[in-house]
């Protein structure tokens, strides 16, 4: 077996430029699904000290409800705005009353919850729809490829890659230009000189669990084209999603993105060039990353004290 | 203004606070002293509902307040400025201002209140671009002072904004003192720096063991100092 790998390897010494530049595409397009999902994950814990256990079946409940919508009236760009907001709204209304009387008890009943919730939404997506699963096609306004001058990419991920730098760009200047941004940003510094300021917290904490939430299930709906739809898609997403934010530090948004990409382009060339090593490379960057950066790349320090 | 009747106050099974009475009067500047660990802080820290279990009555402004979250405190016009300046780091100086604007009902634009500031803080004007955790203890504390004002609160409370400051940043802090107090806004302060705070203030309670066990006017006290030694040498 291994002789099969060092033959792919030396293979792939040989590649052309284009192609190391197709598999760092792939890889990016693959890292902004692994960025929208840890982004939520990162911002509810950043601000919350909510570990999300619940965040992988949101993201599964977005493909769900995208293929409902998809269904209904079969247009994909309806979907992608109806996902977020009925997603998002689902998770606020657990986060009102289900978390919510949790918060001051400490970082383990929060999660426990979030560890059942999450059970309940899988067993509930099962009941209503089937253990099977659902066909999920590619929309065809973006199906195919483009040339890219240097090679051919599936449109649907170049769309992918796209719609992840809007939402960034969408995100940052609502945290860096807002007065709501400013109190995000400032209440996961310090949540009692918030309220101490005449900020009605438990608000906020509502509005950044429901655009976390709204991420995961946004990241589902697009992925399903590539994953397909079925009740355990989530599973493996959560712990991928753990990785992105334990390599880029936890609460920390930026280093989600930085993260994010780069298990996505190390698991590209992993597939590419050590396909039996695709799974385990994002463990392994985890640990190199753990070694030299305990708190991960952009973490900062007590935030878990 | 503010009147605190028989409040109670416990963190954990430790009883803190013991039937503490005290009041401040619109305009009045009163002074709060005691040794460390006197039920100072935790005073102040009930009446702006950080106390996770207190029982009493906190009257601000006419309103029972002690059952209120503390953002609705805010909005009475209550402000505190928690020791070791609480300023948000990673956020520009500016964006520490705005903070306490954003939560206020004052619709003051942001260049107006920047304008207001510079006259009373000539020290942040020049440092609204600079991210807040880079300047002086004593600038933060200012910065810290000024985020509070800028919603124009009818109580300030302030709990020991001298410590680790530098001598020559104290004075300056406390020249702006007596300007507030010239300006008639009124301030329930903690400190430790127990003569300048008695020659600012009208009136000042002495604290010891979670009770008040003195009260009298500022200048009697300064000139008890029979009084100071027991309640405030270390």
């Amino acid at each position: 077996m291994w002789f099969h790998s060092i033959g792919l390897l030396l293979r792939g010494v040989r590649v052309t430029f284009d192609l190391f530049l197709l598999q760092l595409f792939t890889g990016v397009a693959l890292g902004a699904i692994y960025v929208l999902v840890a982004l939520g994950l990162s911002l509810i814990f950043g601000l919350l000290t909510i570990v999300n256990f619940a965040h992988s079946q949101f993201f599964m409940l977005g493909a769900y409800v995208g293929a409902f919508i998809m269904g209904f009236v079969g247009n994909f760009w309806l979907a992608l705005v109806g996902v977020p907001i009925v997603v998002g709204l689902i998770g606020m209304v657990c986060e009102r009353f289900l978390i919510r009387p949790l918060y001051g008890r400490g970082i383990d009943y929060p999660l426990l919850l979030t560890f059942g919730l999450g059970l309940i939404i899988l067993e509930i997506v099962r009941m209503l729809a089937g253990t099977a699963g659902i066909p999920f096609g590619t929309p065809p306004s973006l199906s195919g490829a483009v040339d890219l001058g240097v090679f051919f990419f599936p449109k649907y991920r170049l769309f992918l890659i796209g719609i992840t730098a809007v939402i960034l760009v969408g995100l940052w200047l609502f945290l860096e230009r807002t007065s709501y941004g400013l109190i995000i940003r400032a209440g996961a510094r310090d949540q009692e000189i918030v309220q101490i300021l005449g900020i009605d917290v438990s608000k906020v904490w509502l509005v950044v669990f429901g655009v976390g939430i709204a991420l995961a299930g946004l990241a589902g709906l697009l992925a399903a084209p590539i994953r397909g739809v079925f009740p355990e898609m989530g599973v493996p997403v959560l712990v991928e999603a753990f990785v992105v934010t334990v390599v880029g530090g936890m609460g920390s948004l930026f280093g989600a993105v930085v993260a994010g990409l780069l298990v996505g382009i190390t698991v590209s060339f992993t597939s590419f060039y050590f396909p039996q090593m695709a799974t385990l490379s994002m463990f392994l960057l985890m640990a190199l990353v753990l070694i030299f950066r305990p708190r991960g790349l952009f973490g900062r320090a007590g935030l878990l004290d | 203004m503010l009147k605190i009747e028989q409040l109670n106050a416990w963190y954990g099974r430790s009883h803190i606070l013991q039937g503490v009475n005290l009041k401040v009067e619109a305009g009045e500047v009163v002074c709060m002293i005691g040794r460390n660990g006197a039920g100072k802080t935790t005073t102040l820290r009930s009446v702006m509902g950080l106390v996770g279990r207190i029982d009493g009555q906190v009257l601000f402004d006419g309103h029972d307040i002690s059952k209120e979250p503390v953002h609705r405190r805010f909005a009475y016009g209550l402000a505190y400025v928690p020791e070791e300046r609480r300023i948000v780091p990673g956020l520009s100086v500016q964006e520490n201002l705005r903070l306490g604007l954003v939560g206020s009902t004052n619709r003051t634009r942001e260049a107006e209140m920047i304008d207001r500031i510079a006259e009373t803080f000539p020290r942040l004007r020049e440092r609204l671009s600079q991210s807040a955790d880079t300047m002086s203890g004593g600038e933060q504390q200012m910065l810290a002072i000024a985020r509070a004002m800028v919603s124009e609160p009818k109580l300030i409370m302030l709990d020991e904004p001298s410590e680790g400051i530098m001598p020559v940043l104290i004075d300056e802090m406390f020249e702006l003192f007596n300007r507030m107090k010239a300006d008639g806004i009124t301030i329930l302060l903690v400190e430790q720096n127990v003569e300048r705070a008695l020659s600012l203030a009208d009136r000042a309670y002495i604290m010891d063991q979670g009770l008040i066990v003195h009260e009298d006017t500022a200048a009697a006290l300064l000139a008890d100092t029979e009084i100071q030694e027991r309640y405030c040498a270390v």
